[in-house]
């Protein structure tokens, strides 16, 4: 059986689901192909948190591209995907710490960001739950929280109600110059084949620069208001730079149910699913170093996931180097739920031949021409 | 109530007495307080006993979730069922 397409897309997480809906909206002829569920893979794993980062001006313009892609949707998102505009703290745990909290309010307003710097007591006054004394924290109050796998689900059934097909479970066992190839033997023939399969696309392109990136996640029971914004550790990006420890930081997510998400971890090496007890334990002291009392709250699951990281801390988005079919949607390690909109609308922008609201450059994998020429 | 044996408890601002060692859940049930409602709508009620289905949460003496069948009612317990 033999099927044809403008655009296959490998994967129904969140990326390839807004890809899949980008593409769509463009009158491209669609078919996505997912091996499991709409959003199953890291897209369920992750935490739903649509954040500003500035670990780079690129990474910075890509979050605040999709960033406003996302609050221009919240309007139509169903209740299931549970949005909520509940804003991040960046929390300061000293002097040296509250100099980072000024450097990023400026870094954040010259990209157009509105930030607030609050000390310590009006910390105290915002994170009742929080140690005291902390030295302060900056918050940012675009940034929001989400249900990823309904938000996945929900960009899925928008596609499909414009004509995308889907086909699942089926796997794509290999791809190239426009033709993949399925599990069940079938063929898919598309000009564009869009590779949004996560850690996993390392499976149809053996040289990728990505590699497992194992996280941890708790949530409990529901506690409401026992933390109200997204709190993260401006430790926070030491953990997310250190690229051979396993490492830990001070992330919690409050969820509109009342539940508490409770992060975050990192590891290399560790490619199997179950839970790693001291890793685990590591993050929820962590936790408890910010949160004195949270020991006290009733944890209901823990899981871990599989994040797609590429050396520079920057996706993959574009074509692929020997094989221009091959476009690449992949490698946002943390960020994809954040970044899924805009590397849509880079890889419906880059289909269609158009500019794009920001530069693709810093994301084309061009950038490892020669790496992968060495390997 | 003069029974010197009984222990008196709070269930969602009604007070019962019970003999001593009963559990929570018991007191609950002795009480016919109305059984928990789930995020859903759905009703929610002691299922295993034991501690395992997490099916009796009730607040206890302020804190959430509690599983009330492993908690023995103590006198002037408040116990609140939501």
């Amino acid at each position: 059986m033999s099927h044809a397409s403008d655009v296959l897309i490998a994967g129904a997480g969140i990326v390839g689901s807004a890809c899949a809906l980008a593409c769509v909206r463009r009158g491209l002829r669609v078919a996505i192909v997912e091996s499991s569920g709409i959003g199953a893979g890291a897209t369920a794993a992750g935490m739903g948190h649509i954040v500003a980062m500035d670990d780079s001006p690129a990474q910075l313009a890509l979050t605040n591209y999709s960033q406003q892609l996302w609050r221009d949707l919240s309007a139509t998102l169903p209740p299931s995907v549970e949005y909520d505009p509940c804003g991040t703290l960046w929390v300061a745990s000293d002097d040296e710490e509250m100099r980072e909290v000024e450097r990023k309010s400026k870094v954040y307003g010259a990209a157009g960001l509105l930030t607030e710097i609050l000390d310590s007591r009006a910390l105290a006054n915002a994170e009742p739950n929080l140690r005291r004394p902390l030295a302060g924290a900056l918050l940012v109050p675009s940034d929001a929280v989400l249900y990823p796998p309904c938000a996945a689900a929900f960009l899925m059934a928008q596609a499909q109600q414009l004509g995308a097909q889907l086909f699942s479970p089926r796997k794509v066992i290999s791809a190239a110059a426009g033709k993949a190839q399925l599990d069940d033997g079938s063929e898919i023939h598309a000009a564009h084949i869009v590779i949004a399969t996560g850690a996993d696309a390392v499976a149809l392109i053996a040289q990728l620069p990505i590699r497992k990136r194992k996280g941890h996640l708790a949530i409990t029971d529901r506690y409401p208001g026992y933390v109200r914004h997204q709190l993260v550790e401006l430790g926070y990006l030491k953990s997310a730079h250190a690229t051979t420890a396993d490492s830990v930081a001070f992330n919690v997510q409050p969820r509109r149910t009342g539940q508490i998400l409770i992060g975050s971890s990192r590891q290399f090496n560790a490619e199997t699913p179950e839970v790693d007890h001291p890793n685990l334990a590591a993050m929820i002291h962590r936790a408890q170093s910010y949160l004195p009392d949270i020991g006290s709250l009733s944890t209901i699951r823990i899981w871990t996931g599989f994040r797609a990281a590429t050396p520079d801390k920057l996706p993959l988005i574009g074509p692929w180097l020997s094989d221009p079919s091959l476009i690449l949607a992949t490698g946002h390690e943390g960020l994809g739920i954040t970044t899924s909109l805009a590397t849509a609308q880079l890889v419906a922008d880059h289909i269609c031949s158009r500019a794009s609201a920001i530069p693709i450059d810093p994301y084309l994998p061009a950038r490892f021409a020669k790496v992968a020429a060495h390997v | 109530m003069s029974d010197p044996a009984q222990i008196i408890v709070c269930i969602n601002g009604v007070h019962v007495a019970v003999p001593p060692a009963t559990t929570v859940a018991a007191a609950i049930l002795i009480a016919g307080a109305p059984i928990r409602t789930s995020i859903s709508g759905q009703p929610r009620g002691p299922l295993c006993g034991m501690g395992m289905c997490f099916e009796c949460r009730a607040t206890i003496n302020g804190v959430p979730h509690q599983r009330s069948c492993q908690i023995i009612c103590a006198d002037q317990m408040e116990v609140r069922v939501d």
